[in-house]
């Protein structure tokens, strides 16, 4: 179901809105698809890791001798092969997530790695590596490492905005908001003030991390991986290497998930090293145990709030201080998370406080809308608790403080047009809203936001002498870009989808595309495609006029041809984009349109979600009975692929809020490392998720086009938990909200 | 170490290889004989991405030796379209977008063919119970279990 909220959409569309067919689809139904582990190579090795078995340990000796001495085995590599190069700190701490320096910060840290003739060869070379490790004191818990005797991973690491006499694991700390927030409180009907805390939660993509690199001695290399972004793959490799970016080529294979998970490198400098190395290509694959202990998770969080409100459904205040840990490197999503806290609401007293921490965990990645659900988490809960108290519907409560175009957001921006208001006010017509519910059931609603980004973006588009034409970007399509581009193309041009076909570039072919992520691709390479159109358009029209003999400015494109324009033109038969392309070389040679750009403008995003549970009391296990999502795509391109971005957001967050979780041993040491544990939301669990796409165009875009991806996961821990609160009688502030913590929190109500 | 000589048939091909006491039938298919449509999500059989047919029975590819393989019929993704023709599945996925990053497609497809083989007529609830050993992380599974709901009910109505 679409709905047009604003009348003055500026255009009629004939492609874009409709649902045609991925022109990846049939290789991916057909098991033609080529992912990251599906490349082979002639004289191909096979790549595998040494991993910590230690939550923190120095690494005292490390002997490679046997291994390297073991029949097959072709290269290994420690540190000791990664050059000691003047990294920025950031680069420097990828470089020691994939190889650890004198110490090992995590179980599954890697710490060396080996290329052998087969898999088997190379698991006995493993086997051979002789680490000797100096076991020292780890902490996993973000308020055990915040306390200042917590076990230290780094010395003098912390950031300047760090008060001195904190943790050492403290490593940034970050503030936003305005007004004066004690004031605002004062009034207040009432205000509550809770500790709300999710557990670490992995992205969960099926596809494990692998790639297929090779190098010759003149320092030219190629890799192939499955990746979000290859030309950061080419970018962080090349520095940490010590490469020049022009000579290693990151081809993209497809993509079988990311969520964030894949915008930086794990095993990719490892590969290039040991090829370089052997001198022979080398094919690495993660197993899922190695995903699930060694690559990124997302923060875990404990979050203080305090929220006042009047007893009429306004908030006079907002405060929340946030501690996130990212594992063992700084980087936590805590900033993004103190500015998504109250991005929907418009609030005269608000502040946020984030801290960033480390523990001995792997470093956290990011994961949709990274630091915003857990931040939505604590204060929609607070928000819905309060509404409760008053007995006011949530939703109206929410309407009454809902930024709308023009509130400056408590992080500092101020809204154009958004369509948060349009999420709301459509939750409260809809059928889910009024439908009764039964008993040990309860429904919860709660709204989310996210940023969006723009990004560097490079497009080109070419035509070839039959008329067909070929977009060529250059981020991996995860979800059925590829089909988007083609749409805006084919919607520019005045042409057929099939005449169009986009490719996914190697970084050889294009410029600058910066990672598939901030829901970014729909929107800036969308923009850069209709833009290369344009180009390509107005070179045609250039050609048609000299051709005819009369000024640029009188002719026209419409419906995928050039038409003289006004009554001086004098009398032309309209050539069609085929009939143009086909005289090209009679014209000026081929055509062709480009774009780039660094895109600004993504416009913001909200979504409200409504969620109705049911919690059996005897086993303090929740059922998801009916899940609606209301979101704002500003224009929807394709809406079967918006609807997936929604269901597969909710989805995500149904699992964070229910069951996933990273769970450790006193020694540090991740127990739960497999499908089987780690359970993601698997299709029983679920119900249909039903979809509302709002379309408030976006002012940044020429079709109105916003990101949908990430917003999606940001409202459902919250608004499962208000269900779940509601259901069981008792407020759940603690996530996964998995039967026992259910259960024991409705024996003890 | 001396291989396991092993006859088989997979998608209709007669197929001999050899391969490793240890080695999974998934890498034999993958690594052996070059059809990389079943894909390892887990390698512990709780994903399902590697899933294909032995002699009709639906299994994880990834939990069985591939010189099990002896003998019997094997079905993977890469034999479910009759040449150019899509399987009434394959078609709706994409007419229905019912998958987005893909992965886990080949492995979901083989198993819905294999629950219509079995129960032309399944209710929603039996289609989320035959899928729930096959992972996806990106729909939602709603669309997978519209698209194999109507799947079911054209082939019903084309029988």
């Amino acid at each position: 179901m679409a709905l047009n909220t604003k009348e003055d959409t500026k255009m009629e569309f004939k492609v874009v809105g409709t649902r045609v067919a991925r022109p990846d689809g049939i290789d991916k139904v057909t098991g033609r698809a080529r992912f990251g582990a599906d490349m082979s190579a002639p004289g191909m090795l096979v790549g595998r890791v040494l991993r910590s078995p230690h939550a923190h340990a120095r690494i005292v000796s490390l002997d490679t001798s046997a291994a390297q001495a073991l029949d097959g085995v072709h290269a290994v590599v420690t540190r000791a092969d990664f050059p000691d190069l003047d990294l920025d700190p950031m680069l420097a701490d990828i470089r020691d997530n994939c190889m650890a320096g004198a110490k090992a910060l995590y179980d599954g840290h890697a710490v060396a790695a080996v290329a052998a003739t087969s898999a088997a060869v190379a698991r006995q070379a493993l086997s051979l590596i002789k680490v000797e490790y100096e076991v020292l004191p780890h902490v996993i818990d973000v308020d055990e490492a915040f306390a200042p005797d917590a076990p230290a991973l780094h010395e003098g690491r912390a950031d300047e905005s760090v008060p001195e006499g904190m943790s050492p694991n403290v490593m940034a700390r970050y503030s936003f908001g305005r007004g004066d927030v004690e004031a605002g409180l004062e009034k207040a009907d009432r205000v509550v003030r809770r500790t709300y805390c999710t557990a670490a939660t992995h992205q969960g993509y099926i596809e494990p991390h692998a790639c297929l690199a090779q190098m010759g001695p003149d320092g030219q290399a190629d890799l192939w991986c499955c990746t979000q972004g290859q030309y950061m793959v080419r970018d962080t490799c090349a520095a940490i290497l010590g490469l020049r970016q022009g000579q290693l080529r990151v081809t993209a294979s497809e993509i079988g998930g990311g969520f964030g998970g894949k915008t930086t490198v794990f095993l990719e400098p490892v590969a290039l090293a040991l090829a370089r190395k052997a001198g022979r290509p080398v094919k690495m694959v993660m197993s899922r145990q190695e995903v699930l202990r060694a690559t990124g998770p997302t923060a875990s969080s404990s979050i203080d709030v305090a929220i006042g409100m009047t007893k009429d459904g306004r908030i006079t205040a907002g405060f929340a201080e946030l501690r996130y840990q990212g594992g063992a490197y700084p980087g936590s999503p805590v900033a993004l998370g103190s500015m998504s806290a109250f991005a929907p609401y418009d609030l005269e007293h608000v502040r946020t406080i984030g801290w960033d921490v480390v523990t001995n965990r792997p470093k956290s990645a990011a994961y949709r809308a990274p630091g915003a659900p857990m931040a939505a988490f604590a204060v929609e809960s607070a928000i819905d608790e309060l509404s409760r108290d008053f007995g006011l519907d949530p939703l109206e409560v929410r309407l009454k403080n809902a930024a709308r175009e023009g509130t400056r957001s408590a992080y500092g921006a101020t809204y154009p047009a958004i369509g948060l208001e349009a999420t709301l006010r459509t939750a409260h017509t809809h059928p889910h809203w009024a439908a009764p519910l039964g008993e040990n059931q309860g429904r919860g609603v709660a709204c989310g936001f996210w940023f969006n980004f723009g990004g560097n973006t490079c497009v080109s588009l070419n035509i070839a002498s039959d008329g067909t034409v070929n977009v060529t970007e250059g981020n991996p399509d995860i979800g059925g870009s590829r089909a988007s581009m083609s749409m805006m193309a084919a919607e520019e041009l005045g042409i057929p989808y099939e005449q169009v076909r986009t490719v996914i570039a190697d970084t050889a072919s294009l410029g600058l595309n910066e990672v598939t992520d901030g829901s970014r691709v729909t929107f800036a390479v969308g923009l850069a495609t209709i833009e290369a159109a344009r180009a390509a358009k107005r070179e045609m029209c250039r050609r048609v006029a000299k051709l005819w003999g009369i000024d640029e400015e009188a002719v026209v494109w419409k419906d995928g041809a050039v038409h003289p324009a006004g009554p001086n033109a004098g009398k032309h038969d309209p050539m069609t984009l085929a009939e143009i392309a086909a005289i090209a070389p009679n014209t000026g040679g081929p055509i062709a349109g480009h774009f780039e750009v660094n895109a600004e403008g993504a416009g913001v995003s909200f979504a409200t979600h409504m969620v109705d549970v049911e919690v059996d009391p005897e086993t303090g296990a929740t059922k998801v009975l009916r899940y609606t999502v209301f979101q704002d795509a500003g224009k929807a391109v394709h809406p079967s692929y918006v609807e997936g971005q929604f269901q597969g957001g909710a989805a995500q967050g149904i699992g964070w809020a229910l069951n996933e979780e990273y769970i450790y041993g006193d020694d540090g040491v991740l127990q739960n490392p497999g499908f089987l544990d780690y359970r993601i939301p698997v299709a029983s669990d679920l119900p249909m998720i039903d979809t509302v796409i709002l379309e408030i165009p976006n002012p940044g875009h020429p079709y109105g086009v916003r990101g949908v991806g990430e917003t999606s996961i940001v409202p459902p821990l919250a608004a499962v938990a208000n269900a779940v609160s509601a259901a069981a009688g008792v407020r759940m502030t603690d996530l996964p909200m998995s039967p026992p913590k259910v259960l024991g929190a409705m024996q003890t109500k | 170490m001396s291989k396991i000589h092993v006859t088989t048939t997979v998608n209709g091909d007669a197929q001999e290889f050899l391969c490793e006491a240890d080695e999974t039938l998934l890498d034999v298919l993958r690594d052996r004989l070059g059809l990389t449509g079943a894909k390892e999500g887990c390698g512990t059989g709780d994903c399902g991405a590697c899933s294909v047919t032995v002699d009709g029975r639906l299994v994880c590819s990834c939990l069985m030796l591939g010189a099990e393989a002896e003998g019997r019929e094997v079905e993977t993704i890469e034999g479910m379209a009759d040449g150019e023709k899509l399987h009434p599945l394959q078609r709706r996925f994409i007419d229905m977008a019912a998958l987005q990053c893909g992965i886990c497609t080949p492995g979901i497809l083989v198993a819905a063919k294999s629950l219509l083989e079995r129960n032309p007529d399944p209710t929603e609830e039996e289609v989320r119970y035959w899928l729930a050993g096959n992972l996806c992380r990106c729909t939602g599974y709603d669309k997978i279990i519209r698209a194999v709901l109507e799947t079911a009910a054209e082939m019903r109505e084309a029988s």
